[in-house]
């Protein structure tokens, strides 16, 4: 985020939510959104679904899956006819408004509701009340990342916030909303294949100069291989060991299928976590790693804000950190710079490496206040919950830059050529006439993730105990299905199973399901296209075909799930090891 | 340090929420060394005092009877409890050969977005330093 959560119910005047479920993904995040508007502050929610967000929403503009830029652009071009940008932030702190303003000509509202059906109105409404806001801030989440052209996304976001001047001060910014409590942390830790720690590109010997000093090795410079291309690399030849430590990728990725059948080929698949995942059941080797409440160390959160978590419990049995784990084996390889008696000496480290991003977060400082946003460069500095204030952006410049951004569903919008730094995108799979719904894909206000933490909590699963699969009620008319019938939901990568919800929160023609479950795993049947930059699968549009299906046929296919995805061996090794350490005890 | 196992004793452990982005502060409550509940932490500027349900009831998993204890290595298809030093002999041992066989490139690590901040410089150290690929992610993007 460029800004900090508290700013939102402070100073906010006008929200706008982008592709994010905030109520159930990040209900503490919308709690402040709801503060807000009880202080009389406008919501805009973009969204194809009627989530709680679009319920409390002054407009709610139904983008249909996969068509956010162009609703920007729409949004943009109504700002910029209207004359409604901030023209002094724009003269002193952007450059490339020309080009934005040609590029956003053609999205008029009428072509918008063309390509998007959002009516005319709605969209002018709410570009007036975006652009009008003393402080306007953007939320978005993975319904703006997840697609082939998220990076294109996430930029015309960013030229709508810097053409309203809506940066660099309290209750403004574009606000990714992080989906799990440490991806901000990873990242910033450098587990990337092209960034060492604090972001610094591998590429640049400057910056591997500073690491080889501190780890006494020479290191590589070329970047390396990024998730969604490791798969394709194992069943090349190219990887034959794979060390996966507290994911679960075999459930997380997108057409799972295919990543499982790379992972049997592989000689040696380590996999470190606390239970025997749907990915460790894989494994050659299975190491048990201590889990959150029985270790010390930091997490850092979507505003950066760096926070120490603490051990309340002993890991049970041979369990430990993970750090710990890391450090033995790099011992056993004869590497003598990883040898750390407690995560304190491993954060001290990183603040010696990347002293300009983290250098002032001591532990000690960590004790007594609620943690601290980086960057924070020294000891008596205060950290930073607000970048770029004062209108400095991290470019060669120093100013932001505007980029125009285009979408056409079907092809790559020729004018791209016409401008230097466009991006554009299009839709990999759209539906046809075997596979006619529009499959989208997210989670549940109880669940997280795939299940493997929340599945284990009793109140959790009772509220949530099943996949369910949303379709629109006259699709569902159409095709015989009532509420609570069992479906099978298809795409071209393979069939899943569970119950219909027979709902108003998806439009017609789309459905929406989840991959918390392995009962019906909706990443088998995603689409593994990806964003050129980032390298995020198109999770949120496949194409995709319902049928209704008997109890029995379900039945079948539930059993299939169960075999391929070794359900049975977590509760077996768990007895066994249970047996075992009795008889140790005794 | 904060870890009791004494009869009777009631401990806070200020910590943070493991789940999503949002990072809520939060008390363990933690008695005869096992937690008992959760408590939000009022003194948060993000949660002030309030938690959704993942943060009250998803602590459930860290006692589970599932959780793994021993090091497993999979021996005629059946994982076989070992002691760390085998664990760790054998897997040192394969990837050692494995990076003199087709160098350092053949292997990737897979880091996490749930673990600390320290675990993962540590797991992108490994496979830098140690085994010398930067074939490291996790799933930021997923
Ligand atoms: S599931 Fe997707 S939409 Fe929900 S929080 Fe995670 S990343 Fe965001
Ligand atoms: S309590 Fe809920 S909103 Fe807060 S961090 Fe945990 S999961 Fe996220």
């Amino acid at each position: 985020m460029t800004n900090s959560i508290p700013e939102i119910s402070q100073h906010t005047d006008v929200i706008f939510i982008i592709g994010s479920n905030t109520a159930e993904c990040h209900p503490l995040v919308a709690r402040h959104v709801i503060k807000a508007k009880e202080r009389g502050a406008k919501l805009i929610v973009a969204d194809p679904r009627l989530t709680e967000m679009a319920n409390k929403a002054d407009i709610w503009l139904r983008v249909p899956a996969g068509y956010n830029i162009s609703l920007i652009n729409g949004l943009l071009h109504v700002i910029v006819k209207e004359k409604l940008y901030n023209s002094d932030f724009v003269q002193n702190y952007t450059e490339g408004f020309d080009d934005l303003e040609k590029a956003v000509e053609r999205y008029t509202p009428a072509y918008v509701e063309g390509l998007t059906g959002i009516p005319q109105q709605d969209l002018v409404e709410a570009a007036r009340l975006f652009a009008r806001a003393k402080n306007a801030a953007i939320l978005y989440c993975m319904g703006v990342t997840q697609f082939s052209y998220g990076t294109g996304t996430v930029v015309s976001l960013s030229n709508l916030a810097v053409i309203t001047g809506n940066l660099g001060r309290p209750g403004t910014g574009v606000n990714p909303l992080r989906g799990q409590n440490n991806v901000q942390g990873a990242c910033d830790m450098g587990c990337l294949p092209n960034l060492l720690p604090g972001y610094l590109a591998v590429t640049d010997e400057g910056y591997r100069a500073r690491f080889e000093k501190e780890w006494h090795v020479k290191l590589p410079s070329k970047p390396g291989l990024r998730i969604p291309e490791v798969a394709d690399a194992i069943l090349g030849g190219r990887v034959r060991a794979a060390y996966v430590f507290g994911e679960n990728p075999v459930m997380s990725d997108p057409d799972s299928d295919h990543l499982r059948h790379a992972f049997e080929h592989l000689d040696l698949l380590v996999v470190q976590d606390i239970f025997l995942t749907e990915t460790a059941r894989l494994a050659h080797v299975v190491l048990p790693a201590a889990c959150w409440g029985e270790k010390e160390g930091t997490f850092t959160n979507t505003e950066r804000r760096v926070q120490r978590v603490r051990k309340a419990v002993n890991p049970p049995g041979e369990a430990r950190d993970d750090w710990w784990i890391f450090s033995a084996l790099a011992q056993k390889m004869d590497y003598g710079r990883m040898n750390y008696l407690h995560p304190q000496e491993i954060w001290d480290e990183v603040r010696r490496l990347v002293p300009e991003k983290f250098g002032g977060i001591t532990h000690s400082r960590l004790e007594k206040v609620r943690g601290i946003n980086w960057p924070c460069p020294a000891e008596d500095h205060p950290g930073t919950p607000i970048l770029y204030q004062g209108g400095k952006f991290a470019t060669p410049s120093g100013k932001a830059n505007l980029r125009p951004v285009f979408f056409d569903p079907v092809r790559i919008p020729e004018e791209v050529g016409e401008f230097k730094n466009a991006l554009a995108g299009k839709i990999t799979e759209l539906p046809d006439e075997e596979y006619p719904f529009t499959l989208t894909t997210g989670r549940r206000g109880y669940h997280y993730h795939t299940g493997t933490m929340t599945r284990k909590s009793w109140p959790i699963t009772q509220v949530t105990p099943e996949q369910l699969i949303e379709i629109n009620p006259r699709d569902a008319r159409k095709l015989g299905i009532e509420d609570g019938d069992f479906v099978r939901l298809s795409t071209r990568r393979g069939s899943i199973a569970a119950k219909a919800w027979v709902t108003e929160r998806v439009p017609e023609k789309t459905v929406f399901t989840t991959f918390h479950f392995w009962e019906a795993n909706v990443n088998e049947l995603t689409v593994n296209s990806t964003d050129p930059a980032a390298c995020i699968p198109e999770f949120k549009v496949a194409a995709a075909k319902v049928e209704k299906i008997t109890p029995a046929e379900f039945q079948a296919i539930l059993q299939e799930k169960k075999k391929k995805y070794l359900v049975d061996l977590e509760a077996e090794v768990a007895g066994r090891l249970k047996s075992g350490r009795r008889e140790a005890h005794v | 340090m904060l870890s009791c196992s004494e009869k009777g004793r009631t401990e806070r452990v200020l910590t943070v929420c493991p789940y999503c982005g949002t990072g809520c502060g939060l008390y363990l409550v933690v008695e005869d060394g096992h937690i008992a509940g959760v408590e939000p932490d009022s003194l948060h500027p993000v949660n002030e005092g309030e938690l959704c349900v993942k943060g009250y009831f998803g602590y459930q998993h860290v006692e589970d009877p599932r959780r793994l204890t021993a090091p497993l290595v999979k021996k005629d298809g059946r994982f076989t409890p070992v002691s760390w030093d085998e664990a760790l002999n054998f897997v040192a041992g394969r990837l050692t050969r494995i990076r003199q066989e087709s160098g350092p490139d053949a292997f990737v690590l897979f880091a996490s977005a749930r673990a600390t901040n320290e675990e993962n410089y540590v797991a992108q150290k490994f496979a830098r330093a140690v085994m010398g690929t930067n074939n490291v992610d996790h799933c930021a993007r997923l």
